[in-house]
Formats: structure tokens, sequence, C-alpha cells
């Protein structure tokens, strides 16, 4: 295998079908937009697990820094009132 | 020349076509320049693989002998196999095999495009499924040829190489004789003859775009349909039915 620094990465995301959201995949290595789409397509839809694919280059995505965990989600632990498990729901409703 | 006789000849030649390019692809499992491409190869030769599965079925239903898929695809001598000489072409390096693998793929989506309006049920199911893998195999080795043949010098000049070494095995592509005219007529399957200009519209963007030259597709390499290969065939062939000539009617 060659060197794969040059090549940039890129993240996938991948809708299973009709009505689902994209959900990332994995990432792979493609030196353009158009590359990458048909790597994702031999890569991740091989068993016919795609509708549609969603290409991004990795260096693109902007990510929480682990070290502000506390500062990021620590917060909202004792904010029970914002789970909806205050309210009786009919039976007839079902399963929501 | 009876109707039943130039069917089974055609589907064997097809056939062979597939099989051999198949194999040929295959042999770069695990050998790819990376990942991506380790799994679009195969990919690949999976899809030409399965054309030729369903085109051995067929051809040995038309002969009515009662020989499958496997006597049909392992048992015969060099001789007997009708494949393009561009099909059995070693891989060379990666510019090679991505610009043979786009000859053979703009000549059969045309093919096929065709052969999807067959007055042969079989035929129209079998195109029906292959034209959509080779408009893809089309543009993945498209994508390639472009990126080779106006990447770095290097890429381009083994790309031109390549294409120096390829072309004349193009012309074969469109040889018509009793064979091919037979099945034409009956609107079983299209005459190679007929599709020589969609298959220089489809390139011709893209070699505009990869900085190559249109070639002129007049004469070339020829005999794969009578059974005279090139040397690299019986190697290929070595490989290729070693199991079945070992280990005779083997599954598994």
């Amino acid at each position: 295998m060659t060197d794969t620094a040059e090549i940039p990465l890129w993240e996938v995301f991948i809708r299973p079908r009709n009505g689902l959201a994209h959900r990332h995949c994995g990432s792979l290595h493609a030196a353009d937009a158009e590359m990458a789409l048909q790597a994702a397509r031999d890569v991740y839809t091989r068993r016919g697990e795609g509708q549609s694919v969603w290409v991004v280059p990795s260096a693109q995505i902007v990510a929480s820094d682990p070290q502000n965990k506390d500062e990021m989600f620590d917060p909202a632990e004792d904010k029970i009132y914002r789970h909806p498990t205050f309210y009786d729901i009919p039976e007839e409703v079902g399963h929501m | 020349m009876d109707a039943q006789e130039a069917l089974f000849t055609n589907l064997v030649r097809l056939a062979d076509d597939h099989l051999i390019l198949g194999h040929r692809l295959s042999e770069w499992c695990g050998h790819a320049p990376m990942l991506e491409e380790d799994l679009a190869m195969p990919n690949i030769a999976l899809d030409l693989i399965g054309q030729a599965r369903a085109l051995y079925t067929y051809a040995g239903e038309v002969e009515g002998k009662g020989r499958d898929e496997d006597q049909i695809a392992y048992l015969r001598l060099e001789r007997e196999y009708n494949n393009l000489l561009l099909c059995e072409r070693p891989n060379g390096d990666f510019a090679h095999t991505m610009l043979r693998q786009l000859f053979f793929a703009i000549f059969m989506e045309a093919y096929w495009d065709k052969a999807q309006s067959s007055s042969d049920e079989t035929i129209a199911g079998i195109a029906g499924k292959a034209v959509k893998e080779a408009r893809y195999h089309i543009r993945h080795t498209g994508e390639w040829t472009v990126r080779l043949g106006d990447g770095t010098p290097e890429s381009a000049e083994r790309l031109k190489e390549a294409y120096e070494r390829l072309t004349p095995y193009i012309a074969e592509l469109f040889e018509s004789d009793a064979v091919t005219q037979h099945n034409a007529s009956g609107n079983i399957l299209p005459d190679p003859a007929e599709l020589k200009d969609e298959f220089i519209n489809t390139l011709k963007p893209i070699f505009a775009q990869a900085l190559l030259t249109m070639p002129e597709i007049t004469t070339g390499q020829s005999g794969g349909r009578a059974g005279r290969h090139t040397e690299d065939m019986g190697f290929l062939l070595a490989e290729l039915q070693y199991m079945q000539r070992t280990y005779p009617d083997m599954k598994w």
C-alpha cells in the first residue's frame, strides 16, 4: 500500500432507508469529492445498505474538545425536568 | 448456421469476455495501491463474474446437452475460449488496468443498453441488470483515467503508455461475423459493428479531459473470437482451471 498521508481523509454518512437520517459509518482516503463518493459506495454500501451517501472532508468537522467535557455536558445532568417523564400518556397513543 | 448454434456461440463469447476480464481484475485483490481500490476492483470483478455466470448458465440451456456454468467455464481448452484479446491482457500497472476496463465498460454499456430490448426475455433480463453495473464501471474507470491523464507527469506518462499498448485491441470489439449478424437480424443480440459511434461518443469527453487524443479505430489485433490467443492466456487458464482440473466436479 502506498503512503496515504497526502491523500485527504473523508467522513462517510449513509442513509439506509427513506425517512431515516444519514448516519456516520466510517472514513476513507480519497483525492477529491467525486472519488470519495465512489470509494464510499465501494467500501460501505456493498451489502445494499444505502439509499444515499454523503462525504465530508474530515478536516471540515469541528469537534468538541474532550478536555472541556465537564463544562459542556455536566450542567445538563441535574435538569431532570427536561426529560418528558412527568406527563401521563394515554394508552391509546402507544409507543412514542 | 442454425439459430440455436448462433445463440450458443454468441453467449459463450460474451461469457468468456466477462469471465476472463473478471479473473484478471480479481488478480488485484490484496495488491491495489490503496484500500479503497482494493475493494473497488474486486467489486467490478464480481459484477463481471456474475454476468458471466448468467450467460454460461443460459448458454448451457440453449445448448441442451446438460452442461452447467462450471463445465462450460472451466473445462475447455485454450483454443475453445472465444474472448476478446483485450480481456486477457495482463494487468500491467494501475493505469493500464483502468484504461482496459474503461474500453470494455464503454463498449458493454452500449451493448447491454441495446440488448435490453432483445426479443429474448432471458437476454433482456441479464442486460437490464448488467447495464447498470457497466455504467458504474465507466464512471469509476473514467474518473480515474481523467485523474491519471491530467495528474502528475508520471501518471500521465503511465496512462500514455497504457494507451499505446491497449489501443491495438479496440478494433476487435466491433468485429461482426455470421454469428453476430444472425443474432442481430432476429433482434436477439446487438451487432457489435453498430456500436462504434456510441463508443466513440462516450470515450471522447473522457479522453479530452484526460489529455489523450482519440485513437483511429480501423484495424488491430484480432483472433480472440476464433480462439487464437496471446501468450498470456495459457498462464491465466492454468490458474483459473486449476481447482476443477485437479478435483473434477468439486463443490464448496
